[in-house]
């Protein structure tokens, strides 16, 4: 008897590799055909590696202040210049001017002062991954003239700096975010599905109730529980759980319904056969045989953490100084004075709503790619 | 006799995201006044496609009708449908009017959110607007009555899931009745029902054929319910008719292999069980395109080279027995 | 179908509790309990208050009580006496100040409702008929900006491009010579004026979604065999589509309000908070920014009270609509 039921878990292992093999080299090439969505993996790819590098990518630290130089537009980078010809890229010094008219200051470029833009100079110090440590930059310029793609802040602080820096917190909490939901999801959903009868009727209340709630006051509520005074790395994991605790229930709802339509499924109904516990079943071989409609909705989840964690921090209940996000960087745009004025502090808002496109992209190619028919 | 409609030449394409099919190719035939034309013929032949281009019901795109006519009552009016705008005033006049259809699967052809009645009077108030609302319903009820529905009143007000799969399809036959129509096409109207009340609904459709003086246009892959049933046969097989004529004709003295090895397949009542003979082979996918017989790679008497390479033509026997096969040149 | 609404109501019991659970953990969780917060606060306002003082007052809040009791006294005092607690920030009781926001926010999210369907269900219906079409490629991209741009920055960027173009402050509730006048007419209109921004801005929350799903649910219904027959009995196209398969992908619709109501209300406070509408919306962040979290606790409450009324109503819409499932919930 033991020897036989090994033999046929055996036989259905196998096919069971094939038949997902098959699938997923299926997937792939479905989702290939599927322009739009492929190059928005690619551009995914890109924003998750500057992440990574920030440190290196940038010329400063997030919080580097060039005191003479606050609210600055982007400094333009030149490679021509009328007397000189083609030459490597450089800047212009700036000088500031009163302009007559508004009182204000304002930043003219001098042409007296030209600078040219060094690649893989020595800049401040930092440390990759906590273990690397180095001062090498892609690119730099001298302490006097400061270069600022993306223009300074009201502390003089380079926004294109912070922007990729804050790309650090705002593009993994959607990630950790997500993974927590789907831990959460996966388990009532999982139980809910596999057990059915009233712990289902149960489960499957409470996720309905759960997604009727308004996320928004919930998340702020909470998070305004939150110490002023914990650490940067504290207050980003208990955001990201309170994130996750209040949205997990969508996600436990595809889990439920895929595991409603699978366990009637002939290798389940094998396994069980064969004495497999149940837990083992489910990760064993549910897991697999959903594994493409999950990676659709999480994908399709990710973009509301983000966005979440944008508008808690954009209200002062999220990420706290001095640690950067994008919702933290934009605060610095709230009122309508500092938008007419300052303009570029909205370029993180294009690294937001371009992300979530990203990821709206790429689920949408994912979708067609692991399910033609629907 | 009178010919009503007159179908020349009609070949359609689907256009697909996956390829053409050639759903249509030459199709032939004529419907007279008072008859039934039984057609026939396996999953995919076309038989759908074929009356549903009649009523100009088809979603063009994906479908394309490529070439020839369908010419409604030639003879006196002559419209000729296929040139019609699909949604134009005279067009939607002949839909219901004077062409209805009772559909394959009476549970999904009706709405879900409207009542039966509402849906059974629909075209009547449509196309006779001069009647009045208590004219309507009595000719509602009484049709259902006909059709053998218990309490049609109550019946009336109520929605299509309320009911099982024999009342729906018989309130579908009630509808096909509103307008009083010179043809009424049957596809396939028992498929989707048990066999007892297979034959209740047959029975009941003959008697309303003669009632109403109309013509009727009855699909079936069944060849003893179309052999029972037709005046005159017509046998379809990927896209194509194969065999027509007098029903008589073509179940005692049947021409084309196809049609024959059909005929073997009905059980009789004096045979055993086992005798039984289903055709041999799959049929061909759809996008096949054939230089040769399309029946060709299931034919049991093929000649060989000129059935692969070569169309047969169509011959026509004087008693008006049509056929397309090589061994009949 | 009134028993079946008793039913239903009857069900919400079980889920008020949950809400109340919920809201009474946001008033815990801080550090340091109301009292010592409430006496702080005095304190800082000039108010000697005396430890005996300080204890009676946490006796009379009832703070020296275990948890369960606290939370029963301030259930309590909601179900029996419509008391909502005091707010410290504002000095008022939490009624007022609800009562008086209340029905601004309603009829903000109300109204958006009401303009993401008027928006979306007509382009859904165009953008399936015309699948693939310009206008539907158009509508899809504004529907996928619409779902990525926080609501706050899209009211920002509104609010900024009206300054700049129109040279209009879309800001506050009234022009500024409005605020203090007497109700009249004009002053009416200004009202509306100010208000037809962000109703649009926070129904275009939902809107792409909806569009997405009316053209996903209206091709569907397309291919269903129930509208080849209506077009056999010869229906002219425009009825037979409105009578027919938009019927049938409107159904779904109704029931998204158990989502889009939620999106809604955090788009009408995150838009209220930067447009500046006196809604709850700022209260909402000012109450949970000085920890003021009877207030707090009390709109989170209220709010989700919302979205769970709202999707009630749509279920109770849906059965009266929908013959089939109005038989099979009925007749159980
Ligand atoms: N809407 C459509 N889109 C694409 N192809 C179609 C469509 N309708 C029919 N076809 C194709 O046209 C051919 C004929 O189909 P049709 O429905 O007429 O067959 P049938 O004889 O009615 O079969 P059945 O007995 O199953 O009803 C088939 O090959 C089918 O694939
Ligand atoms: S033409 Fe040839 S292959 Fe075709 S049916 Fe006749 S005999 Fe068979
Ligand atoms: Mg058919």
């Amino acid at each position: 008897m033991g020897s036989f039921s090994n033999s046929s878990s055996v036989i259905n292992e196998e096919d069971k590799n094939f038949y997902y093999a098959t699938q997923w080299s299926l997937i792939r090439s479905r989702f290939r055909q599927h322009r739009l969505a492929s190059i928005s993996l690619i551009f995914l790819g890109l924003l998750y590696l500057f992440a990574i590098f920030s440190d290196f990518l940038v010329p400063y630290s997030s919080t580097q202040r060039f005191s003479k130089y606050n609210f600055s537009a982007p400094t333009s980078i030149y490679i021509y210049d009328s007397e000189a010809g083609f030459s490597s890229p450089f800047v212009y010094g700036q000088k500031k001017i009163l302009d007559k008219k508004t009182f204000s200051w304002k930043y003219e470029p001098d042409l007296t002062k030209k600078v040219y833009i060094q690649f893989f100079t020595e800049g401040e110090e930092y440390s990759l991954f906590g273990i690397f440590k180095s001062n090498i930059h892609l690119f730099g310029i001298d302490e006097e003239t400061p270069v600022f793609l993306f223009g300074s802040d009201r502390l003089g602080r380079d926004v294109f700096s912070r922007t990729i820096h804050g790309s650090q917190i705002s593009l993994s909490i959607g990630l950790v975010g997500v993974s927590l939901s789907f831990l959460i999801g996966i388990l009532l959903g999982g139980v809910s599905g596999y057990y059915g009868g009233y712990i289902d009727d149960l489960i499957q209340r409470f996720i309905d109730f759960m997604i009727s709630l308004p996320t928004i006051p919930l998340w702020m509520a909470f998070s305004a529980v939150l110490p002023r005074d914990w650490s940067s790395l504290k207050t980003y994991f208990a955001i990201t759980i309170i994130l996750s605790i209040i949205s997990w229930g969508p996600l436990a709802r595809v889990t439920r319904g895929k595991i409603l339509a699978l366990r009637e499924e002939d290798y389940t109904l094998a396994a069980r056969a064969a004495g497999a516990s149940t837990p083992r079943i489910i990760v064993k071989h549910l897991l697999p045989g959903f594994s493409s409609h999950l990676i659709v909705s999480i994908t399709l989840s990710i973009p509301g953490m983000i966005l979440a964690e944008t508008a808690l921090s954009f209200l002062g209940l999220g990420i706290q100084p001095p640690a950067v996000s994008w919702g933290t960087l934009l605060q610095d745009s709230q009122d309508l004075m500092a938008i007419t004025n300052q303009p570029w502090l909205l370029i993180p808002a294009i690294f937001v709503i371009g992300t979530v496109l990203l990821f709206n992209f790429v689920g949408d190619g994912l979708r067609d790619a692991a399910d033609p028919y629907s | 006799m009178q010919r009503i409609l007159e179908v020349k030449d009609l070949s359609i394409n689907f256009y697909l995201r996956e390829g053409v099919v050639h759903a249509l190719t030459d199709v032939n035939f004529e419907v007279f006044e008072n008859e039934t034309l039984g057609v026939i013929g396996e999953s995919g032949s076309g038989k759908s496609v074929t009356v549903q281009s009649i009523l100009g019901i088809l979603s063009q795109p994906p479908a394309k009708i490529v070439s020839g006519s369908i010419r409604f009552e030639p003879e006196s009016r002559n419209l000729e449908l296929n040139l019609l705008p699909t949604y134009g005033d005279t067009y939607r006049n002949v839909r219901w009017n004077d062409i209805s259809m009772i559909f394959q699967e009476p549970m999904s052809s009706f709405s879900p959110l409207h009542s039966i009645g509402d849906q059974i009077s629909e075209a009547l108030t449509l196309h006779r607007p001069e009647l009045s609302e208590t004219d309507v319903l009595s000719v509602c009820l009484g049709l259902l009555e006909k059709v053998g529905i218990p309490s049609p009143a109550m019946f009336f007000k109520r929605y299509p899931h309320e009911f099982s799969g024999g009342m729906r399809q018989r309130a579908m036959i009630a509808m096909a009745l509103v307008c009083n129509p010179k043809i009424l096409i049957a596809d396939e109207p028992t498929t989707a029902l048990d066999v007892t009340i297979e034959a209740q609904i047959l029975e009941l459709l003959e008697s309303i054929k003669s009632e109403f003086n109309m013509s009727m246009i009855y699909i079936s892959h069944d060849l003893a319910v179309i052999g029972e049933i037709s005046d005159r046969i017509l046998v379809m097989y990927l896209g194509r008719v194969v065999e027509s004529g007098v029903a008589d004709e073509v179940i005692d003295n049947p021409l084309h292999p196809y049609t024959r090895a059909l005929l073997k397949s009905i059980p009789k009542i004096d045979q055993p069980i086992e005798s039984l003979d289903p055709i041999e082979g799959s049929i061909p996918s759809p996008f096949e395109v054939h230089t040769g017989c399309p029946f060709y790679s299931r034919c049991t008497e093929r000649l060989g080279e000129i059935c692969l390479r070569q169309k047969p033509a169509h011959k026509t026997y004087n008693n008006g027995h049509k056929v397309s096969c090589h061994l009949h040149a | 179908m009134l028993t079946y609404t008793i039913k239903r109501l009857f069900q919400l019991i079980p889920i008020l509790f949950v809400i109340s659970v919920v809201a009474y953990a946001i008033i815990e969780l801080p550090p340091g309990d109301f009292a010592d917060f409430y006496i702080s606060s005095l304190r800082a306002t000039g108010v000697t208050v005396l430890e005996d003082e300080a204890l009676r007052i946490k006796e009379q809040y009832g703070f020296n009580a275990p948890v369960v009791e606290r939370y029963w006294r301030w259930l309590e005092n909601i179900i029996f006496h419509g008391n909502f607690g005091y707010s410290f920030e504002y000095q008022k009781p939490v009624n007022e100040i609800i009562a008086e926001k209340l029905p601004l926010s309603i009829g903000l999210t109300f109204g958006a409702l009401i303009i993401s369907w008027a928006l979306a269900i007509p382009i859904g219906i165009y953008s399936a008929i015309h699948q693939y079409s310009k206008f539907d490629y158009f509508f899809t991209f504004i529907g996928f900006l619409g779902l990525a741009t926080p609501p706050f920055l899209m009211a920002l960027i509104f609010a900024w491009l009206f300054l700049k173009f129109f040279d209009y402050s879309v800001l506050g509730l009234y022009s500024p010579e409005y605020v203090t006048a007497p109700w009249s007419f004009d002053k009416f209109i200004d009202l509306c004026k100010h208000l037809i921004l962000p109703v649009i801005l926070i129904g275009l929350q939902g809107t792409g979604t909806i569009i997405r799903v009316m053209r996903g649910n209206l091709l569907d219904e397309l291919k269903k065999p129930y509208v080849i027959t209506a077009k056999a009995k010869g229906l002219k196209f425009r009825d037979l589509l409105l009578k027919y398969p938009v019927r049938m992908a409107i159904n779904p619709i109704i029931s998204t309000i158990g989502w889009l109501l939620p999106a809604l209300i955090a788009g009408e406070i995150l838009i209220s908070i930067v447009l500046g509408i006196q809604t709850l919306g700022p209260v909402l962040l000012r109450s949970v920014l000085s920890q003021d979290m009877w207030l707090a606790a009390s709109i989170v409450m209220i709010l989700s009270l919302l979205t769970i009324i709202g999707s009630l109503i749509s279920d109770l819409l849906l059965v009266w609509l929908d013959p089939r499932i109005r038989f099979e919930r009925l007749s159980k």
